[in-house]
């Protein structure tokens, strides 16, 4: 079974966000595998013990990327492409194009990825990919079962869970509850290093400049307002209760 | 490109959601003056549904009402909706980041070749130009964006935009009839619904939300009862979700959903800044914490120091008698 893995590097989601002008920091910030594509390769590393096959995980990004795509290969994936060129912009019509141009040329089995990230948060890159690629796709996927050519899945969707059977090549996003994704280990550490990790750049897939042209744009950044302590009750745990009522209704003008 | 706004609305046990309201409103804010702006509804039995958001919109409002469509399928929906679309051409479509905005946005955006603004909180003018707000990092920083391309589809944050007001003379409903796709590739076997009568988490004006102090399964029934007093739904830490006292599908965080009530109630939560990202921007929040240095109260405006399972059956008993 051939399974590619779209996944992005993030902010560890303990990082504190500071702004520097108009970027986002990274001064002595920690990356991560975004958590949600953490599960999608440890989804892919499992269908490839059960049924073999080849692992391939694929990032657009900058060349600090190329670490979680190391980390990938550390849990058992065995091929990583990094597509890395600044011509590339920050717009998600834009990253699922050149994914979609990178992986058209691969026959995929089944592509999995995350159900967002957890830094930009806009949920749509694995997505357009699946239409890019002509695949039927399931987001927000808690199980995954493969046999004879079809998956059956189940998908959470805002705390229903529907079972869905779908004919491959398919596509999925992973949310929380999938699975539990492994550490690398120190033999997986050592194998990564000596693993196939290839750097594309835009040339390479042969897409032209303005086939990708961003359709959105950002303006600007900013953190939000600081919330203050507000009061702590005071008082038996009966005179909080009704005094917190009260502050709701007349103060707070909440209820 | 044309000057007609759509705005794909959704139905919940039987009623239409919240959020489609929203979605008109923020259509509003997104049209120039004289941009047409119509409604588009799929499901089951919509009648009802179709005829609330005929009050709303002045427009048309094109309903397809199939047993097909009675729950939500990428494929099912697309090939319902992609005709309409083309025939209606418009220049910009709005959804609610819900389960379904979520999964049908991307795929109607990467279909029409367009940009796609997510989980916007708020929408300004600055001359003619719109500007979408839409949290990053879980809401740790924002952003500020545009189109630089039509056609424009945005998925706005259910709770962040008012709801728009009764049109002056209601909209013309449209019905349209439904043929299944063939070959279908995907098929919903089975729904199980875990949610029904309760009301979804990222829309609910009230949330209860608990964490490791909650200790177990059994400990959220406190939790419970207020909620239901409340009217609101329950929610959960990622350290209660990764303890296996709750389904995944409570989690708040930069991982799970980002809630932004009138009022959070935090119990036994201390405050991680994971899950500060996913709740901090909620109208008023409540800790209820025992141990008095737990960083929530930080960000608290009002904070209770006491043991959950002693404060939560006094808290719901008030709460009984104030709203009964």
């Amino acid at each position: 079974m051939n399974i590619f893995v779209i996944l992005k590097q993030t902010f560890d989601t303990e990082e504190k966000i500071v702004l520097d002008g108009e970027k986002v920091s990274e001064d002595g910030v920690k990356f991560i595998i975004n958590p949600y594509d953490e599960y999608a390769v440890e989804e892919a590393l499992r269908l490839k013990e059960q049924h073999g096959g080849l692992v391939t995980v694929i990032s657009v990004g900058p060349p600090r990327a190329a670490e979680a795509l190391r980390t990938a290969l550390a849990m058992g994936a065995d091929e990583a492409v990094l597509i890395s060129d600044e011509r590339i912009p920050a717009d998600e019509y834009s990253l699922s194009t050149v994914l979609a141009a990178c992986l058209a040329k691969e026959s995929a089995d089944i592509v999995l990825g995350g159900n967002f990230s957890v830094d930009q948060g806009s949920g749509q890159v694995a997505i357009r990919v699946a239409r890019l690629l002509g695949l039927p796709h399931v987001s927000s996927i808690t199980k995954l079962d493969v046999a004879g050519g079809r998956a059956d899945v189940l998908r959470d969707a805002e705390g229903d869970t529907e079972a869905i059977e779908v004919a491959l090549p398919a596509l999925f996003t992973a949310q929380q509850g999938l699975n539990e994704p492994r550490y690398p280990s120190l033999p997986g550490i050592m194998k990564a290093k000596k693993k196939p990790l290839r750097q594309l750049g835009l040339d390479e897939l042969g897409l032209p400049e303005g086939s990708f042209a961003p359709r959105t744009e950002r303006l600007s950044l900013s953190l939000p307002p600081l919330r203050n302590a507000g009061q702590i009750l005071q008082g038996d745990l009966k005179q909080q209760a009704a005094e917190l009522v009260s502050l709701l209704r007349n103060e707070a003008k909440a209820i | 490109m044309s000057h007609h706004y759509v705005v794909i609305a959704e139905a919940r046990g039987g009623q239409l959601r919240q959020v489609s309201l929203e979605a008109v409103k923020a259509a509003q804010l997104s049209a120039n003056e004289g941009d047409a702006i119509s409604a588009l509804i799929l499901g089951h039995h919509l009648a009802e549904e179709a005829r609330q958001l005929s009050l709303y919109i002045s427009g048309q409002v094109h309903v397809v009402d199939h047993a097909d469509l009675e729950h939500y399928s990428a494929e099912c929906y697309c090939s319902a909706m992609l005709p309409l679309l083309e025939s209606l051409q418009p220049c910009g479509i709005v959804l609610g980041h819900t389960a379904m905005g979520r999964d049908l946005a991307p795929l109607l955006a990467a279909h029409l070749q367009a940009g796609q603004i997510s989980d916007v909180t708020s929408i300004h003018r600055s001359g003619s130009e719109v500007l979408y707000t839409r949290p990053i990092y879980a809401g740790k920083a924002f952003e500020q964006k545009r189109f630089t391309a039509a056609p424009h589809i945005l998925t706005i944050r259910p709770n962040n935009i008012p709801p728009a007001a009764e049109a002056e003379s209601p909209g013309q409903i449209v019905q349209h009839a439904y043929t299944a796709p063939a070959n279908l590739r995907t098929v919903i076997k089975d729904v199980i619904t875990k949610a029904s009568g309760r009301v979804d988490l990222s829309e609910a004006q009230i949330v209860v939300s608990g964490g490791r102090g909650v200790k177990s399964a059994e400990g959220f029934q406190p939790l419970e009862q207020l909620a239901e007093v409340l009217g609101g739904a329950v929610g959960a830490s990622r350290g209660a979700c990764d303890a296996g006292y709750c389904d995944y599908a409570l989690q708040i965080g930069q991982t799970g959903k980002v809630v932004t009530p009138q009022i959070y109630i935090a119990c036994g939560i201390s405050g991680a800044i994971q899950h500060l990202a996913g709740m901090s921007q909620s109208r008023i929040i409540i800790a209820i914490n025992k141990d008095p240095e737990a960083p929530i109260f930080k960000i608290a405006d009002y904070g209770i120091v006491g043991d959950l399972f002693e404060v939560l059956p006094l808290l719901t008993e008030e709460f009984r008698k104030a709203l009964a």
